[in-house]
């Protein structure tokens, strides 16, 4: 017993790092989680005084955490909503960081190149379209053949930005599920498996066979799953992409609102990608920890600037210049340091 | 022999059968987790895993050492917490508990029991994390105590009850007090037992994964101190898991075979402890 | 969660009080040992002074732990309580029966997860129940004492395994095997609404299966334990009246056993309750109620871990703390059923019931 004490301090005394670094800690959303991570990981070795640890537990919980005050900021793809915002101790700040594209995911043998409009993966997702080869999928899709069996529909479990991106477009094209479902982070699904997270619902539709699911755009393409191109509201199918999903910011960013708080989806521009999204960092007005808020403002300077480039390799969409404008002069609003 | 007598045998030989298909399947599924935990475990098996921190988010490489030892330092706080509540409320119970007041704190004991681990997780996140304004490594250790609690207290009563009387009077007859009776000879005589109860209330803790989702939360780097959140084991390995990653999930098989070492390994130790402290009675 | 060791320490305990007699049980309980040192000893001044200030100081001391213990269960139900003020009187007595949960609109009910929690429970009962009894029969009587004690310590094992390493494996060799499987009896009898629906290889019989093997070590071990317990008269009686060697295990023993068998029952019913990181990555995690073993449920303790660190909103939080509060009201009744259960074995056992 007693080694193993002995042994326990040793090896606690270890961890202590030698240098006195700046743990800042941060919490959300999933779907930007791979370019956060990265970014993160590159601000660090760029300032190895500097550790970001962002834990991807989904927007409900970036928006949740940052409220009650548990981590230093929360990340969204949902903006906050007045409600949200007037629950809140400090005044928070969305700050846009990327934009990505949510994409219907499926799991068919061979992985054909699917078309699903807007009106099919609301009546699939309500439990009116059960099987693949239902008429509706079939008449968008007459050169792929379709199996005959059902569709295993894959949502998400948690509080989920990518959730609102989501349901917020369905929301938009399909009267139905306006009046029965609605938008938010959480919803009632109709139908479906409830995976953990982007990388839960990837998980569970690469391991089941006939699932259709909606994932951020990297985790399709990381996880080789194959998916559907969407029609838009322009009435053109287009596949989700670093030019689409520009595309479909363009108009946003031309009126840019101050908070930043706008919605993407279901955009008229004609090559836009109809499920796109900002995804925002959400800060506190106020950061009293002197250290840990100048850390925060010179990532987020950082992350406008040279962080941009890393988005395209992860297949986020930098942000447009206008917006990244708009941002540098918002960083003033950030006070660090007790008031 | 009768007919009757033969279909009697013949029922025997079927239950009997089904008994030992029983056995065998418990004991198959038993061999089943450990060799194919360790079948994938050991696939992966690296100094990496053990030196090296997690790798950003779908890239390969990168280890745990982080998460082993964020494991340690909250089984040390759970420990430092559960085991003096434990222990010395152990000692009340078996010393002095008579009446409604013991079977009270015994009663509470089991309620603490069975309260589920995630309800003792949200609890702890009310109270610790919530007002403090962070997740910590504390509040963690914190949660598994108080998981602890319940385990050491039982252990505790149960083996200073099995010392014998006749010891307490001899010790008491020489002229000891009370108290010195019960520190310097009932204590030592149940000591084994106890340590043994210990080891084993901290070997359940250390696999469990919800109470330390809300408390611990999780940490891409080292945890300095105690007041930072801290990655875990355990964590490490319901994240990975129902990742869509395979290099990911090569790495949960492989923290499931460390963790499973650490828990079984402890067992077993405080199980042999326990069962050469019972053969020298 | 009761673990079988401190269990069997217990019986050991018993076992030796009533060896040695009432006298001595009685005294440890009344700790009355105190006034004998003072007759029976010469006025040893020095060494009263000593017992003066130590003894009731250690008593306090330890006293105050144990107290400790009852705040902190007392700490755990206030919390509960409190938090989930706003959902209890939004919503009252009907929590329990709705089945709605709806975020976005706000009207949460509790029923799925409740459904869901002891249709988990149910099957891993039902499956664990003839399993560890079978198996601690064959344990305690078919094989020889020290292979069944060695035996035994490895079923005892199985009870070490953490959760999170059961979800391991149930998520990436049960739900394929369930799947297909599955699948085969779904094909076969898919117009009995218990096997109806498509089968993922996530959903209600698989969590409960996975239950069924982290529960039936307690069975196993402590039904041993309380079968080894009978007394071998029971046996010889049996036997010299002509039964076959299996005629007298479910004749003359296994009623003897019953309690324990029973109490170790209640024991892994608590255990499956209150699990939470397996369930959930093997049970779908929808909560709706559904008659198909194979369809995706949602349990108390999962849809807190899914949850909770997000739910924005007081009513949502207060709704969540609500099933928090039942779990654990839930939880409680079960294990005080099985420490009723087990006391009542470890008091001297009179003819079987």
């Amino acid at each position: 017993m007693r080694i193993v004490l002995l042994m326990l301090v040793g090896v606690l005394a270890a961890a202590v790092p030698g240098r006195a670094a700046v743990l800042v800690n941060g919490a959300g959303a999933t779907f930007p989680y791979p370019i956060y991570s990265k970014w993160f990981d590159e601000f660090h070795k760029r300032n190895p005084d500097v550790q970001i640890n962002y834990q991807s537990i989904g927007s409900g919980g970036g928006i949740r955490q940052v409220t009650e005050g548990t981590v230093d900021f929360g990340a969204s793809d949902g903006p906050m909503t007045d409600e949200q915002l007037a629950q809140t101790k400090v005044p928070i700040l969305h700050f846009p960081t990327v934009l990505g594209a949510v994409v219907p995911t499926y799991n068919l043998p061979g992985s054909p190149r699917l078309r699903l409009s807007g009106d099919v993966l609301a009546g699939i997702f309500l439990g009116r379209i059960t099987q693949w080869n239902d008429p509706a999928i079939v008449a968008e899709n007459p050169d792929v053949t379709l199996p005959a069996e059902p569709i295993v529909p894959v949502h998400r479990s948690d509080g989920s930005g990518t959730t609102y991106v989501f349901v917020d477009y369905l929301t938009k094209v399909s009267a139905e599920w306006a009046k029965s479902v609605g938008t938010g982070t959480a919803v009632s699904w109709p139908v479906g498996l409830g995976g953990k997270g982007n990388e839960g619902v990837s998980g569970l539709v690469k391991q089941t066979s006939n699932a259709l699911g909606y994932v951020e755009l990297i985790y399709a393409v990381q996880n080789e799953l194959p998916y559907a191109d969407v029609r838009n509201a322009a009435g053109r199918w287009v596949r989700a992409s670093l030019d689409s999903v520009t595309a479909a910011a363009a108009a946003a960013s031309a009126d840019m609102p101050a908070d930043f708080r706008v919605s993407i989806t279901n955009p008229p521009a004609a090559d836009a990608y109809p499920i796109a999204s900002f995804t925002w960092l959400l800060v506190p007005s106020r950061i009293p920890d002197q250290a840990k808020g100048t850390a925060i403002k010179q990532f987020l300077e950082w992350m406008l600037g040279d962080g941009q480039s890393f988005a395209k390799a992860l297949g986020y969409a930098p942000l447009p210049e206008t917006v990244v404008a708009l941002e540098r002069r918002a960083l003033a609003r950030v006070a660090v340091g007790a008031p | 022999m009768t007919a009757r007598y033969r279909r009697r045998r013949l029922v025997e030989r079927l239950m009997f059968g089904a008994t030992i298909a029983a056995a065998a399947t418990t004991l198959g599924v038993l061999v089943f987790i450990l060799g194919y935990l360790a079948y994938q475990g050991a696939t992966s098996l690296s100094l990496d895993f053990f030196t090296r921190l997690p790798a950003p988010v779908g890239e390969t490489g990168g280890g745990m050492a982080n998460a082993i030892v964020g494991t340690g330092k909250l089984l040390a706080t759970a420990a430092a917490i559960g085991i003096p509540i434990g222990f010395t409320g152990g000692i009340w119970l078996a010393e002095y508990g008579a009446g409604t007041l013991a079977a009270a704190v015994r009663y509470a004991a089991d309620v603490l029991n069975g309260v589920p681990s995630i309800v003792i997780g949200v609890i702890v996140y009310a109270l610790l994390v919530v007002p403090v304004g962070h997740f910590s490594t504390l509040a963690g250790g914190v949660a598994l105590g108080v998981m602890m609690v319940p385990v050491a207290i039982r252990a505790t009563e149960d083996f200073l009850r099995l010392v014998p009387d006749a010891l307490r009077e001899a010790s008491l007859a020489l002229g000891a007090p009370r108290w010195v009776t019960i520190v310097r000879v009932v204590i030592p005589a149940g000591l084994r037992g106890i340590v043994a109860g210990l080891v084993l209330a901290l070997a359940r803790v250390a696999g469990e994964t919800a109470p330390l989702l809300f408390t611990a939360l999780n940490n891409r780097y080292w945890s300095p101190g105690w007041s930072e959140p801290t990655a875990s084991l355990p964590v490490m390995i319901f994240t990975y898991a129902i990742s869509p990653y395979e290099d990911w999930h090569r790495q949960a098989w492989t923290a499931g075979l460390v963790l499973l070492v650490l828990v079984l390994g402890a067992n077993v130790l405080a199980r042999a402890v326990l069962r050469r402290g019972m053969a020298m009675r | 969660m009761e673990s079988p060791e401190t269990t069997v320490a217990g019986d050991r305990a018993a076992g030796l009080r009533l060896r040695f007699g009432a006298a001595f049980a009685g005294r440890a309980a009344r700790g009355t040992t105190a006034p004998v040192a003072r007759r029976v000893l010469p006025p040893a001044q020095a060494r009263r002074r000593a017992g003066a200030i130590g003894d009731p100081l250690f008593h306090t001391v330890s006293l105050a732990f144990a107290l400790s213990v009852l705040g902190l269960a007392a700490v755990v139900g206030v919390v509960l309580w409190r938090w989930s003020a706003a959902s209890r009187a939004a919503f009252g007595w009907s929590f329990l029966a709705t089945s709605t949960w709806d975020p976005v609109f706000s009207r949460f009910g509790a029923l799925p997860f409740v459904w869901g929690t002891l249709a988990t429970s149910a099957i891993a009962l039902a499956i664990a129940i003839p399993l560890g009894v079978g198996a601690a029969i064959c344990l305690a009587e078919l094989v020889p004492r020290s292979t069944g004690d060695a035996l035994a310590f490895l079923v005892e094992l199985l009870v070490a395994v953490p959760s999170v390493i059961y979800g391991l494996v149930g998520l990436f060799v049960l739900v394929p095997l369930v799947r297909t499987a599955g699948g085969a009896v779904a094909r076969a009898l898919g117009s009995v609404p218990l096997f109806a629906g498509p089968v993922y290889g996530i959903g209600l019989l698989t969590a409960g299966l996975l239950l069924a093997f982290m529960t039936v070590p307690f069975i196993v071990a402590i039904s041993r334990e309380v079968l080894l317990a009978v007394p071998e008269t029971q046996r010889d009686a049996a036997l010299a009246l002509g039964a076959t060697r299996w005629e007298t295990v479910r004749h003359a023993v296994l009623p003897y056993a019953r309690t324990g068998i029973l109490g170790s029952v209640f024991l892994a019913l608590a255990r499956a309750l209150g699990e939470t990181m397996a369930v959930t990555m093997v049970i779908g995690n929808r909560p709706e109620i559904a008659a198909s073993l194979f369809a995706p449920a949602h349990t108390m303790a999962a849809v807190l871990a899914n949850e909770f660190s997000e739910a924005a909103g007081d009513l949502y939080l207060s709704a969540l703390m609500e099933i928090a509060l039942v779990l654990f009201g839930i939880t409680i009744v079960v294990n005080a059923g099985a420490r009723l259960l087990i006391a009542r074995v470890r008091a001297p056992a009179g003819a079987p019931a």
